[in-house]
């Protein structure tokens, strides 16, 4: 059992790949320098400028330009800094990257991994702070994985750098420094296979990336007023490992999602949908949503804390879901984000 | 080669006023950021060492242009006449900020001032600021629509659609280019690439889409005044879109992620005798600093004295003081309101 940062889990995986696979590069914005975060910090030094490239304030291009050296026999692993300026570069993204195994019949594929990381916390604001999964969730033919953990962080973007196809990645700002366990470092996950992180009986939380942590918070407040909340990490958002979340709610009878995102055309939707389509005779109760209103990210703290969900959102949506009075404690206006 | 125009004694103190009210307006920032827990909790840029850059261009604007500026927009938002007080409350998300606390660092927009958006992202503010010109043509009022941009906007594509449309159809904007990584002997004239782009000469770029430009020191405040005038003087009697490159020497204190203020708090000691300062500063201070080149041709022309900078410095030093006291003070947005200016 070892201990790692999610940061030092993602380095780590880059670092692996690179020494197990000579066409695996890096390319971004000041990746040589480690980006904002460090996360690539000391791969130049180690794989030199050949593997490891700085590229100019390129998104659109960037993403093309690997997209292209993908289809001509290099595993890139592309940088984008922000999820926020993936935006400069969705024509090659969804038009090309996702596309072009499907136009080509079959006989071309793009094997690589966008990272990006995204998340509100920072006071960043609008153009730097926004959870767009539900976006790239939507084109056929990309896979989308999102971590919420050290371990997961290691094992899915190994996982993802070794795909056929192009994966993007997406990390949480606010998870980067967290230190996890971490059980088996040479664990490699299968793409697409969620988790559950602790077992329950009276309802089933789906969620991913940081509000994974929110809701095992959530879990233990819930379980000392004996409501037992069983804890789905999706870990993988396309494909969605539907097996596993229906498997629980045909234990638990009620499901509740929970994003960071804007609840509305967010992935909560989509899993909603999908439980009541596949599952619609086990449930007691509607599936319900948690996620962020529907509105910018504001720099200021007290409207950034107040579109993002947490542990007591989660507590006030399940005593919702359960017609049970609110706990003494609550903040005013926590049930807000609840539909 | 610019000619650079004579200013009159009160044209030259307004224009140190103006750059020692960003200069202590940006350490007050910085302040916020690390004297203060969580005010500042992200990323955030200063206009240390480019106050001439935004002061010229400004000055040469009239009240009713447009302007388009980026992350780094403090000192442009006070160099267009920003007040302190809701400029530095915005900064810290406070409701008495001229964006109700939503824009912060990153956005301060200002429309009673002309300023539209503040871009968080490279080059976003490029096609923007042509549309807010194509609307001038189409209104046919004598209005430009000014854009502050860094030299990184020249590697996004939006740069080159923008200027293209911008000349094609003649538009009224003027491009100032920020370009703030130049060594110092290169600030005046010659090739000056940058790292990630492989022109050699950015004003070549313009050039080639037929947009007249011009390369202007940006430590030399009446220089960049000068330029800034025939810029947007041009622009205005319709002779389509003008290109300035402001050339601009690194203050010492953005070599890192975080600025740093290096020896504290500016001392006008320095501006005078630069040997007097930390070492790290010397030479910026010598060569590269625009309010200390500035207040040593004041000085030197005898259009202040010393005591009659360090009075102005005072003063400014208060009323940013007194404009950080009032922004720590104003409430921060309720929770309740944070669904308002969705839509209408």
């Amino acid at each position: 059992m070892t201990q790692m940062r999610y940061v030092d889990g993602l380095r780590r995986a880059i670092e692996l790949e690179m020494e197990r696979d000579q066409r695996v590069i890096v390319l971004g914005e000041d990746v040589s320098v480690g980006g904002p975060f460090g996360i690539t910090a000391g791969l130049l030094e180690r794989f030199g400028d050949r593997r490891v490239i700085n590229t100019p304030i390129s998104e659109d291009s960037i993403m093309g330009l690997a997209t292209g050296a993908a289809l001509a026999g290099k595993r890139p692993i592309v940088e984008i800094m922000f999820v926020d300026f993936i935006t400069l570069a969705m024509s090659q993204l969804v038009n090309h990257t996702a596309k072009l195994r499907f136009m080509s019949g079959g006989q071309l594929n793009v094997p690589m991994v966008i990272r990006v990381q995204q998340g509100a916390g920072g006071g960043w604001g609008a153009h730097h702070s926004q959870s767009l999964e539900a976006w790239f969730h939507h084109v056929p033919g990309l896979k989308v994985v999102a971590p919420s953990n050290a371990a997961d962080a290691l094992g899915l973007l190994r996982a993802a750098i070794r795909d056929e196809d192009p994966v993007l990645f997406i990390e949480h700002r606010g998870l980067h420094f967290r230190r996890d366990e971490v059980a088996d470092p040479d664990a490699i996950p299968e793409l697409g296979t969620a988790k559950i992180v602790r077992a329950g009986k009276d309802l089933t939380i789906v969620t991913y990336l940081k509000p994974v942590w929110d809701a095992l918070a959530a879990a233990a407040e819930l379980a000392a007023r004996g409501i037992s909340a069983e804890v789905i990490d999706l870990r993988s958002l396309s494909p969605l490992d539907m097996g596993t979340v229906l498997r629980s709610v045909e234990r638990t009878s009620r499901a509740l999602v929970v994003h960071e995102a804007v609840l509305q055309g967010g992935l909560g939707a989509e899993i909603a949908a999908r439980i009541q389509e596949a599952a619609f005779d086990w449930l007691d109760a509607p599936v319900h949503r948690i996620g962020a209103p529907f509105a910018p990210i504001a720099a200021s703290p007290v409207l950034e804390q107040a579109f993002v969900p947490n542990a007591w959102t989660i507590v006030a949506g399940v005593e919702q879901m359960l017609g049970l009075a609110p706990a003494a404690g609550l903040r005013a206006g926590d049930a807000r984000h609840v539909t | 080669m610019i000619q650079t125009q004579s200013y009159s004694v009160e044209a030259r103190r307004k224009f140190l006023e103006q750059m020692l009210t960003i200069r202590r307006a940006e350490e007050q920032v910085i302040h916020f950021a690390t004297d203060h827990k969580d005010l500042i909790r992200g990323h955030y840029h200063v206009y240390i060492g480019q106050e001439a850059s935004g002061i010229g261009a400004c000055a040469a604007l009239a009240p009713d242009d447009y302007v388009f500026t980026t992350h780094r927009n403090h000192g442009h938002v006070i160099a267009r006449g920003g007040e302190l007080g809701p400029v530095l409350a915005e900064i810290i998300g406070r409701t008495t900020g001229y964006n109700r606390g939503r824009g912060g660092t990153f956005h301060v927009i200002a429309p009673h001032l002309g300023i539209l958006q503040t871009s968080g992202v490279v080059g976003g503010c490029m096609p923007l600021a042509a549309g807010a010109a194509f609307s001038i043509r189409k209104r046919g009022t004598t209005q430009v629509s000014l854009v502050f941009f860094g030299d990184g906007v020249l590697e996004e594509g939006a740069f080159y659609e923008a200027i293209n449309m911008a000349s094609l159809w003649q538009l009224p904007v003027v491009f100032v280019c920020e370009n703030n990584g130049v060594a110092r002997e290169l600030r005046k004239s010659g090739q000056c690439p940058t790292s990630s782009l492989a022109a050699k000469q950015l004003t070549d770029i313009p050039n080639a889409f037929s947009i007249p430009s011009v390369i202007v020191d940006g430590a030399d405040m009446l220089a960049v005044a000068s330029a800034m005038a025939d810029a947007v003087s041009m622009v205005r009697r319709g002779a389509g879109p003008v290109f300035v490159e402001t050339r601009i020497t690194r203050w010492p204190g953005n070599a890192g992620t975080f600025p740093v203020l290096i020896g504290g708090d500016y001392r006008l000691e320095w501006a005078l005798s630069p040997g007097s300062a930390p070492q790290e500063l010397q030479e910026w201070l010598q060569h590269s600093d625009p309010v200390a080149l500035f207040i040593r041709s004041l000085v030197a022309d005898r259009v202040m004295t010393k005591p009659d900078v360090e009075a102005m410095d005072a003063q400014i030093h208060q009323a940013v003081g007194e404009a950080a006291r009032f922004a720590l003070e104003s409430p921060a947005p309720k929770a309740e309101f944070a669904l308002d200016h969705i839509f209408a």
